[in-house]
């Protein structure tokens, strides 16, 4: 009787004395890979073509042009490290908010050399949330530089050619500004989408749902850094 | 020879997908892309062979009132090593599979083994028996695979092969798996002349 429980708890105790030295060995690692990630994301997402580079390439490439800045809800730029913030993400909306001491942030890159910002996205598609960056030229904070999405679980061949080549470079050279008004880009239905209309692009052929789901977290992030490009025109 | 067939058994005439229809799921779910399918085949092998050789080492201490908690501790336990392994080391993939690869944990392959085979018999039989489910697994999940990337995406590891407008978006959805997988135990069935009872 007796020796059943010791039993179980040696087997208990050791299993999770293996995946702890585990986890904390793979640590540094994991988070390189995760860093990694998001640096090719960003490159990918202001058309520098990622395939040649060397993971040492792209941490230069981000020393040497790309700024990480921080800015609060008003638009400022605000004295804190990226590291400082936590991010939440709303399951439902697929929000991310970024806090530091209750106060809300926002993230957002600058590649100095081709004047170009670089904010992040998500969203809710139609079977998991979308996460992007999507690359602004900070010259008149309207013209569309890139897309790219990262991390989704839609449906092969449907959904998840949000992170096709064709659908992201649709996107270049749109404009998300017309005037003072903030229009962002709209997916159309597929083929409908006028080639000299700045504010639309064709939506995915069989994933409607992806598509304004990519409609509304555009419009949704572009407009929390409404008062950034305002500050800045 | 007894070893021989404990390790061939498995991969066609008991194989666990095609003959005894175990984990359907995962084979369904993850054979979009070749590439998928290899690593997934890897990571459930290590885990059947692991796990199976685990508690035939410990099957003569294992009460067997608890031996489905052990049973699944140690499943549980190679998973999420290898679940962290594949995020050290191959992060791109681990990316698309972690969920499947969490999931090997329900994979019925894996306790099916533990409980039915590795209870009873000594470790190094019940190490082949792993390693020959988790191949015979592999090998189908690797089929069913390569049929619907090359006509789903007209790829073969991401070489293109077939024309572009060959691709057919069917076999990237989950009927294409069903269908894939229906024809392939059909053929197997008919080779070995197999009849449910």
């Amino acid at each position: 009787m007796k020796n059943k429980y010791v039993f179980i708890v040696t087997i208990a105790i050791v299993c999770s004395l293996v995946l702890s030295l585990a986890a904390e060995g793979l640590k540094e690692r994991t988070n390189k890979n995760v860093e990694i990630d998001i640096k090719k994301n960003i490159l990918n997402a202001i058309g520098v073509n990622i395939n040649n580079l060397t993971i040492l390439d792209m941490d230069k490439y981000f020393i040497d042009n790309i700024d990480t800045l921080i800015i609060d809800m008003e638009g400022n730029i605000a004295n804190l490290l990226i590291n400082d913030l936590n991010t939440i993400e709303n399951k439902q909306t697929g929000t991310v908010k970024y806090f530091n001491d209750n106060q809300e942030y926002l993230p957002l890159y600058k590649e100095i050399k081709k004047n170009i910002i670089i904010i992040p996205v998500s969203g809710k598609g139609l079977w998991s949330s979308l996460f992007g960056y999507f690359a602004i030229d900070a010259n008149n904070y309207s013209t569309v530089k890139g897309i790219t999405f990262y991390n989704h679980g839609e449906t092969p061949g449907l959904g998840a050619e949000i992170a096709s080549e064709w659908f992201q470079l649709s996107f270049v050279g749109k404009e998300i500004y017309s005037g003072k008004e903030l229009l962002s880009i709209k997916l159309t239905k597929p083929g409908l989408a006028d080639k000299n209309n700045l504010y639309e692009v064709n939506g995915i052929s069989g994933a409607t749902i992806t598509s304004n789901g990519v409609t509304t977290l555009l419009k949704r992030d572009l407009q929390r850094y409404e008062p950034y490009f305002n500050n800045k025109k | 020879m007894k070893n021989k067939k404990t390790f061939i058994d498995p991969l066609i005439d008991n194989n666990p997908i095609t003959r005894q229809v175990l984990g359907i799921c995962s084979a369904l779910a993850v054979t979009v892309k070749v590439e998928q399918a290899l690593v997934m085949t890897l990571a459930l092998t290590f885990v059947v062979a692991m796990s199976n050789t685990i508690i035939s080492l410990l099957r003569k201490y294992i009460p067997s009132s608890i031996r489905i908690i052990i049973q699944l501790t140690v499943i549980s336990t190679l998973v999420i090593l290898i679940d962290k392994i594949l995020q050290a080391y191959m992060y791109e993939i681990s990316k698309t599979l972690t969920v499947f690869v969490t999931l090997i944990i329900t994979n019925c392959i894996v306790m099916g083994r533990a409980d039915a085979y590795a209870m009873q018999n000594n470790v190094k039989d019940s190490f082949l028996d792993g390693l020959g489910n988790g191949l015979g697994y592999g090998m189908i999940l690797i089929a069913v695979a390569f049929f619907r990337e090359l006509f789903g995406f007209g790829t073969i590891l991401n070489f293109q092969i077939l024309p572009e407008f060959l691709k057919n978006g069917l076999m990237t959805m989950p009927p294409g798996a069903f269908i894939i997988l229906g024809l392939i135990i059909w053929v197997q069935r008919s080779l070995t002349s197999y009849v449910e009872e």
